[in-house]
Order: C-alpha cells, then sequence, then structure tokens
C-alpha cells in the first residue's frame, strides 16, 4: 500500500475543510491561554492553500508539500504560521520528485516534519505545544511500522497517539508560546495548536484508509 | 459586536487604505505584501528600520513611519504577527547599503516571523540585526515562559533608534541604542475591560463590571491577578511597584516616564494616572525628565493603562528631543 500524490491533495482538501468547521472552536481554545486567532489563522492559510491546488496537478509530493509551507508562511502569521510551514518544507525535502509515498518514506516525512517545528519553536515534549500532539504521533507511526503494521492501522495508531497527546495538554502549564504568560492559570485547558496538529494527523488516517 | 467597520476580514486593508490618504507626504502604502513605507524610502547611506506586529495596536507601529522614526512597518491581521514575506520586502524597501535594524517585540510569532525574514534577507545580501525588545515586568517567570513581552518600550526604542539612524549612525551604534533601551526599559499594564477582535466578535475575555486586571498583556492576554476595581491612585501604585522593584537603575538617575492609554480610557485619566507615577517615581528618587501620555501602543478599545520608565542618559535624551514627523509622532519640525 502507497499513499499516492492524489490522496496527498485529498488529504489537504479534507484538513482545509476540516480547518473551516473547527476554526471557532480553535479559535475558544486560544481566547482561553492565548490570544484568539488560532482558528482564523489557519483557516485563512489553507484556504489559501486550497487556491494553488490547481497549479499544482500532476506534481510531486514533495512540490505539493513545499507549496503548502511557502503559502503558509506568507498567509497565517503568529506562531502557527512559520512552524506550520516549517512542517510542510521539511516534509517535503524527505518526499521530493516522489508521486506516492510508502508507509516508511511517510513516517519518515513526518519524522524530518517534527524534528524542524522542535527547531523552529525550540519546544520540548510537555511545554504544552503542537509538540505534545506531534511528538508521540511520529514516535506510533514508526513502531508501528517497523512490527510492520498495515498503513490503515499504522495510520490510525499515529492518530490515537497525536490525540492522547493532545489530551494530555489539558493539564499542562504552558512553557512557550503566548500561553505561557499565565503560568499556572494555562493548566486546565487543551493547548489549540496541539489540537490543530491532531486533525492534521487525524484527517491523513481517515482520509488514506478510507 | 458593535464596531465603525465594514467587513472583519477588510479592516486591516481599509485602514492602511486610510493612512495612505491621509499621509502622502510621509507613508507610502504596499500592499501584498503589506508594508508602510516613508514616502523617501530608501535613504542612500542610512540605517533602515523596521518593526512589526499585529494590527490593532495603532499607531504602532505604522503612524510611527517618517523622519526621525522608522522607516517602514509591516502590519499583521489583527493581534497576529505578520509574515516573513512582508519583511523581507520592507527591508528590501529601505535598505540604503547601510544596513537595516528589526525592532522586535518578544512574542513567539513575532520573534520566529523576523527570524525567518532576517535570514531571507541576509540571503540576498542586507546586512541585518535584529533587537528583541521584552520590557513587561508582568511576566513573572521568564525562565519557564516565552520570556517577557514587548510592550511600551517599543515606542521609546523606534524614536531613540530613528534619531540615531537619521544622525547617520551605524548599523552596529543603532543597535546598541536599541540594546539600551531594551536594558533599561520596564513596563507594566492593566485593563478596565476586554477588547474584541473584530473576525472573533465577542470579547477575547470576560471581565465582570467592577473586576479589573493588573498585568493584562497588549493582545488581551490575562494578565497576573484580577481584582475589584480600585481607585486611580491605588491602581498607579500596583503597577509602579514592580517596576520599581525590577528597574536596574537607582535614585538620582533620569528617567522617562511614559503613561500609555490601551485605546478605550481617555486622556483625562492618563493624566490622572500620570500624576501619580510622577509623584511615586520622585519619591524614589528618580528624576522625571522626559515623558510621553497617550495612547501610542493600544489593544484596540480596551480601556486601561500601562506604564513604562526608561533611563535616559545625555545622548538617549539628545535623541529623544531630535526632530520627528510621522503620523502619530511629530516635533521639532
Amino acid at each position: 500500500m502507497q499513499i499516492h500524490r492524489d490522496q496527498i491533495v485529498a488529504w489537504l482538501k479534507a484538513y482545509a475543510d476540516l480547518l473551516s468547521e473547527k476554526k471557532e472552536y480553535l479559535t475558544e481554545l486560544d481566547a482561553a491561554i492565548g490570544d484568539a486567532d488560532h482558528g482564523a489563522n489557519m483557516d485563512r492559510g489553507f484556504q489559501a492553500v486550497m487556491k494553488k491546488m490547481d497549479e499544482l496537478s500532476n506534481q510531486d509530493i514533495g512540490t505539493i508539500f513545499k507549496t503548502v509551507g511557502m503559502t503558509l508562511l506568507s498567509t497565517v502569521g503568529g506562531a502557527g504560521g512559520p512552524l506550520y510551514a516549517t512542517f510542510f518544507l521539511q516534509a517535503g525535502m524527505k518526499a521530493t520528485g516522489k508521486m506516492e509515498l510508502s508507509l516508511a518514506e511517510w513516517s519518515a516525512a513526518l519524522e524530518a516534519a517534527v524534528n524542524g517545528v522542535k527547531m523552529r519553536g525550540k519546544a520540548e515534549l510537555g511545554d504544552k505545544t503542537m509538540i505534545d500532539a506531534l511528538v508521540p504521533a511520529v514516535q506510533a507511526l514508526k513502531t508501528a511500522q517497523e512490527n510492520g503494521t498495515s498503513l490503515s492501522e499504522a495510520l490510525q495508531q499515529c492518530a490515537h497517539a497525536a490525540e492522547e497527546g493532545m489530551k494530555a495538554t489539558i493539564p499542562l502549564v504552558a512553557r512557550k508560546g503566548r500561553a505561557s504568560y499565565l503560568g499556572e492559570r494555562s493548566a486546565g485547558h487543551q493547548d489549540p495548536g496541539a489540537t490543530s496538529s491532531y486533525y492534521l494527523l487525524q484527517t491523513a488516517a481517515d482520509v488514506w484508509s478510507a | 459586536m458593535k464596531k465603525l467597520i465594514n467587513k472583519p476580514e477588510d479592516v486591516v486593508r481599509e485602514e492602511l487604505e486610510g493612512i495612505a490618504l491621509a499621509h502622502p507626504d510621509l507613508v507610502k502604502v504596499h500592499y501584498e505584501p503589506n508594508y508602510i513605507v516613508r514616502a523617501d524610502a530608501p535613504i542612500k547611506g542610512k540605517v533602515g528600520i523596521i518593526s512589526g506586529g499585529g494590527s490593532g495596536h495603532e499607531p504602532m507601529h505604522g503612524g510611527f513611519v517618517g523622519m526621525g522614526m522608522l522607516d517602514a512597518a509591516c502590519p499583521g491581521a489583527v493581534f497576529t504577527s505578520p509574515t516573513p514575506d512582508q519583511m523581507l520586502e520592507a527591508t528590501k524597501a529601505v535598505d540604503g547599503g547601510a544596513g537595516v535594524l528589526h525592532i522586535v517585540k518578544n512574542y513567539t510569532g513575532d520573534v520566529m516571523n523576523f527570524e525567518m525574514a532576517a535570514d531571507l534577507a541576509r540571503a540576498e545580501g542586507i546586512e541585518v540585526e535584529s533587537v528583541v525588545i521584552d520590557d513587561d515586568v508582568a511576566v513573572q517567570d521568564s525562565l519557564y515562559t516565552a520570556g517577557r513581552r514587548g510592550v511600551g518600550s517599543t515606542v521609546l526604542a523606534e524614536k531613540l533608534c530613528g534619531a540615531a539612524a537619521e544622525e547617520g549612525r551605524s548599523l552596529k551604534e543603532v543597535a546598541d541604542v536599541c540594546r539600551k533601551v531594551k536594558n533599561w526599559g520596564r513596563s507594566m499594564g492593566m485593563a478596565l475591560t476586554s477588547c474584541t477582535v473584530p473576525h472573533v466578535g465577542k470579547p477575547t475575555f470576560d471581565l465582570p463590571e467592577d473586576e479589573m486586571e493588573i498585568g493584562i498583556g497588549i493582545h488581551g492576554e490575562p494578565g497576573r491577578t484580577r481584582m475589584k476595581v480600585k481607585p486611580a491612585d491605588e491602581i498607579v501604585e500596583m503597577l509602579m511597584e514592580p517596576i520599581i522593584n525590577d528597574i536596574p537603575y537607582k535614585a538620582g538617575d533620569e528617567v522617562l516616564l511614559f503613561v500609555n492609554g490601551m485605546g478605550g480610557t481617555p486622556l483625562i485619566e492618563l493624566y490622572i494616572v500620570y500624576r501619580k507615577a510622577y509623584e511615586i517615581a520622585t519619591k524614589h528618587g528618580l528624576k522625571v525628565v522626559r515623558n510621553l501620555v497617550g495612547p501610542y501602543i493600544t489593544s484596540l478599545e480596551m480601556a486601561g493603562t500601562s506604564i513604562t520608565m526608561l533611563k535616559m542618559d545625555e545622548d538617549m535624551l539628545k535623541l529623544w528631543d531630535a526632530p520627528v514627523k510621522t503620523p502619530a509622532l511629530r516635533w521639532g519640525v
């Protein structure tokens, strides 16, 4: 089983749709501990990505990812912009010239993407950021892939780990980003960045397993 | 939500169109990517100075573009950092061959976007220095947070650096002035009401009619503590105490005292605040030698104030008094 470039495009479209649907929820999460712009910013960025999709027909996955990254960089703003841009730019480097990805190749691309985010944001596991969803997801995907798990099962395990990581941000005290200014008062709220990261990987699992 | 706007998504664009029409003698507005630039930029041989940040803090930063202050400002969406492509294009537009200083407020998004822009500009052969302003003493535990936020000192840094660049100082010398402000400026703010981001449509946080938030940021981030509203003098004491406890200077030093309005507080109240802040500074032996009172770094229609204190030396006094001609700050010309 491979992930074909058309499925990559379908994933990005599904994620853009989900962001439109969840933008108010994400903004609500952000209002509690940040500055109430995460939903609107992500929605604006992925709507811009959608406008680029037509000119990307027949392009390889690396080009698609790099275009998504550059588009997010110039449209999202905030911290989410450079972080999600870095995610796609790094993943794109691992997918240069490829029209489809094996599970192992997707796993390597996701790992590079998440390492890029860690480097750009200087956040570690437990800081109450998107890293808390992404790092366990990469781990779960790698383990599943090494155990010879099927593609759809591996993707579900990856998304599940992201969901657990997202939920685990609730009791955490933020140490990075605007939420960190709240100190103890940031505990008890789910991190919006971890939430949009979970959506990204859950959408991949749903679209690519279908 | 009751606002003097058309459509929430058009707020920044239409504001920029208004600025372009109101101040054609001082600035030009470039769209997509958005930036406001001095009408006479680039100025050959002069260090260019750029700042930027989310919109909603007007007049900062666009209102400070002009002779003796900024060469360009990059406005993001409301309360959202601008993007690296804006900063890169603005940097190129103001580079007169002497390099460009980026004045950055310490917010995760601003810092990351300006870092990426500085990398891109250097790759194109432009010398860039960045100074991150982080003067908000309300953030107590800087070691375990994103650090102190950049607030009121930013306005003062833009004025002083602008004057230094106008004198023909080098990029390093102009950046040194900025670092001095970063090291000597301290601020603290409070809010009486919340504010409403246009595309969100409802207040960023709920603040009951009889309560206030001490230590608020300029994006409606909740602050240190929430309590019942008190008389102005007591509020000023609550703001001045953490500033005085934190300043790296002593009795006898000369300071600039900046009382800022958050957008929804009238000048009549800001002068009541200034009067008490002046009294407290003087009681601690500080000599208030310059001041600024008014809404210069705002948070939409939030009611409230922030106080900034900056130690001044002889050079900074000279730079402060130097002529400036921008939409929002103008003297000596």
